[in-house]
């Protein structure tokens, strides 16, 4: 598109240094990033192979450990349990933000009065501070006082109310249902962009085939939509996996470990045992789990671009 | 495909605001709860017949320099992070450097990095450095999320103005300077509310870098207040959710004065 000017050409001659001056504009804002980015996961590894405790603060001790400390997490016999449960709520939250974030998506489509004001009110969710949500569902999730029980029991379906924060299965499902609710916005927002780009006349050309609804959603919105799938799913693993402040407020990783993933486990480790070096091996995990989702992203991203 | 607003639509608008009441109905329940009078238990109706307000008497009193703080720390930690990102995305937009990909790539890769990370191997560093307990140490960390967003979004759009434009300005004898200044900023100008929204957003929700980078009440953002006044309040649930409408006040109105941008920013964060 642009073509790269030619230096005989050019209205203004590249002086010497000028390059350098280009490069003061990124300097800020890469140095920002190397500080707060660049050394967390650096300081983070080295940290794993340290044995870094309270006293470090103090004596500024931090004695080589080798591996310890992931010795110590993979065996410990709360690990298989934090893994299940971090897949349970990773794949649980995705699936079930996209599924209701698809027919959302399909159902804006019909243009209707007041469609786009629904729409965007649809956002509000997805903007709330994620300690404001969560307190507000541990609210209405109480097994006691909460609303969402005393609605079950009005309409008959449970006579003594479902435990849904104190049971250990309900407790897990509470927090996917709570992080579905703050996940479907944003599946929404982006699968009807997704859906927007699909070109009418195909739709149209399939009616006069004879295509009923379902069929033209099979043959041209399934697969046309593909590509924006991918990117909404690995994205939405991406941002679930390190999920944190919900699970925290709603159950606080209870009752009985019930809800504890990799990454309250790492903050656990860290900031309530204060034990830095296995908190940060745990980090690592994470770290690992999020860059094969990114890798899984970038690959998705490059499908959607050359559709 | 179009069809006129006939029954049809009417019906579909019907079912429409049908299921928006359910989705939204968490967020009216907290208004309603925040409007009862002081308890413990479910008490109060399913409407606020009789609005009582002693919940915010009370959310004010103990929270209303939370609420300050966070102010004072979403705030910085916009213009922190447009400060930082508007030349950025400006350079990476407009000058043919090498490496810029890299860089982009850098720039997607930090979304991978968990916040308890950056909080693990931050504390440390603050402790040594005095930044624990301290609105800069916040704004720092919070400019976390806010940085690579605002660059993204930025540099989307700065891609977009055309090169006519820059070089006229240039032929006219303006410094790069100068030209980001006084040509770029102004055209960039509902890009850069988008970013300073979010950011904003980011920043005044942040609980994770509030709950890890503060170990006394002194800087206290309101998310983190909300959360102490769960375990220490379960006997004032209205005042509980009277702080929880104050935290979540910011987004709804964003939401309302600025929804253009919102709307455009919520495509933009994942495809840019």
């Amino acid at each position: 598109m642009r073509s790269r000017p030619r230096p005989a050409t050019d209205p203004v001659p590249v002086r010497h240094g000028e390059r350098w001056a280009r490069w003061l504009f990124i300097a800020p804002a890469a140095a920002y990033l190397l500080l707060f980015f660049g050394y967390p996961v650096v300081e983070n590894v080295v940290m794993s192979f340290q044995r870094y405790t309270v006293t470090t603060f103090y004596t500024g001790d931090a004695p080589f450990v080798g591996l310890r400390n992931y010795a110590a997490i993979l065996s410990s016999s709360r690990f298989p349990r934090t893994l299940l449960t971090t897949a349970v709520f990773t794949v649980g939250s995705v699936l079930g933000q996209f599924a209701v974030g698809l027919a959302l998506a399909l159902f804006f489509r019909r243009r209707f009065p007041l469609g786009g004001v629904l729409r965007s009110l649809l956002l509000l969710p997805w903007l709330l501070p994620l300690v404001a949500s969560g307190t507000t569902w541990k609210w209405m999730l109480d097994p006691d006082t909460g609303v969402v029980n005393a609605v079950l029991r009005g309409l008959h379906l449970s006579s003594s109310g479902v435990p849904w924060l104190t049971g250990t299965s309900q407790a897990l499902l509470s927090v996917v249902l709570v992080n579905v609710w703050v996940g479907v916005p944003f599946n929404t927002a982006i699968l009807y962009g997704g859906l927007q780009d699909i070109p009418p006349h195909l739709y149209e050309a399939a009616k006069l085939d004879g295509a009923g609804s379902l069929a033209s959603f099979r043959h041209i919105t399934w697969p046309l939509l593909r590509p924006v799938v991918s990117v909404v799913l690995v994205l939405g693993a991406v941002y679930t996996v390190k999920v944190l402040d919900i699970i925290l407020v709603v159950t606080g990783g209870g009752p009985a470990d019930a809800t504890g993933t990799i990454a309250t486990q790492s903050y656990e480790l860290s900031f309530r045992q204060f034990d830095f070096g296995r908190g940060a091996a745990m980090g690592n995990l994470l770290i690992v789990l999020s860059l094969v989702f990114a890798v899984l992203y970038l690959r998705a991203d490059r499908r959607a671009r050359t559709v | 495909m179009k069809r006129s607003p006939g029954r049809g639509g009417l019906l579909s608008a019907l079912v429409g605001t049908v299921v928006l009441a359910l989705m939204l109905f968490p967020v009216y329940w907290m208004v309603n709860a925040s409007l009862q009078p002081a308890g413990n238990t479910l008490g109060g109706g399913w409407f606020p017949l009789h609005p009582d307000f002693s919940g915010y008497a009370t959310a004010l009193r103990d929270q209303g320099h939370n609420l300050v703080t966070s102010l004072v720390v979403a705030l910085g930690s916009a213009a922190l992070s447009l400060a930082l990102a508007a030349p950025a995305a400006h350079a990476l937009a407009r000058f043919r450097l090498r490496g810029t990909n890299v860089v982009l790539l850098g720039i997607l890769t930090t979304q991978t990095v968990p916040s308890i990370v950056v909080a693990n191997a931050l504390y440390g560093a603050y402790n040594d450095l005095g930044l624990l307990n301290s609105h800069l140490g916040l704004v720092l960390a919070d400019s976390t999320a806010g940085v690579p967003f605002a660059i993204v979004i930025l540099h989307s759009f700065m891609r977009g103005i055309p090169e006519e434009i820059i070089e006229a300005a240039r032929v006219d004898g303006a410094g790069r300077l100068r030209v980001f200044r006084s040509v770029v900023l102004p055209l960039s100008r509902n890009a850069l509310i988008t970013a300073g929204v979010f950011t904003f957003l980011f920043a005044w929700s942040d609980f994770l870098f509030a709950l890890t980078l503060t170990t006394t009440d002194t800087v206290r953002p309101i998310t983190l207040g909300v959360y102490r006044y769960l375990g220490a309040h379960t006997n004032q649930w209205n005042a509980v959710m009277a702080t929880t409408v104050l935290a979540s006040l910011p987004a709804a109105v964003l939401l309302v004065v600025a929804q253009r941008h919102v709307t455009s920013a919520a495509t933009g964060a994942a495809v840019k």
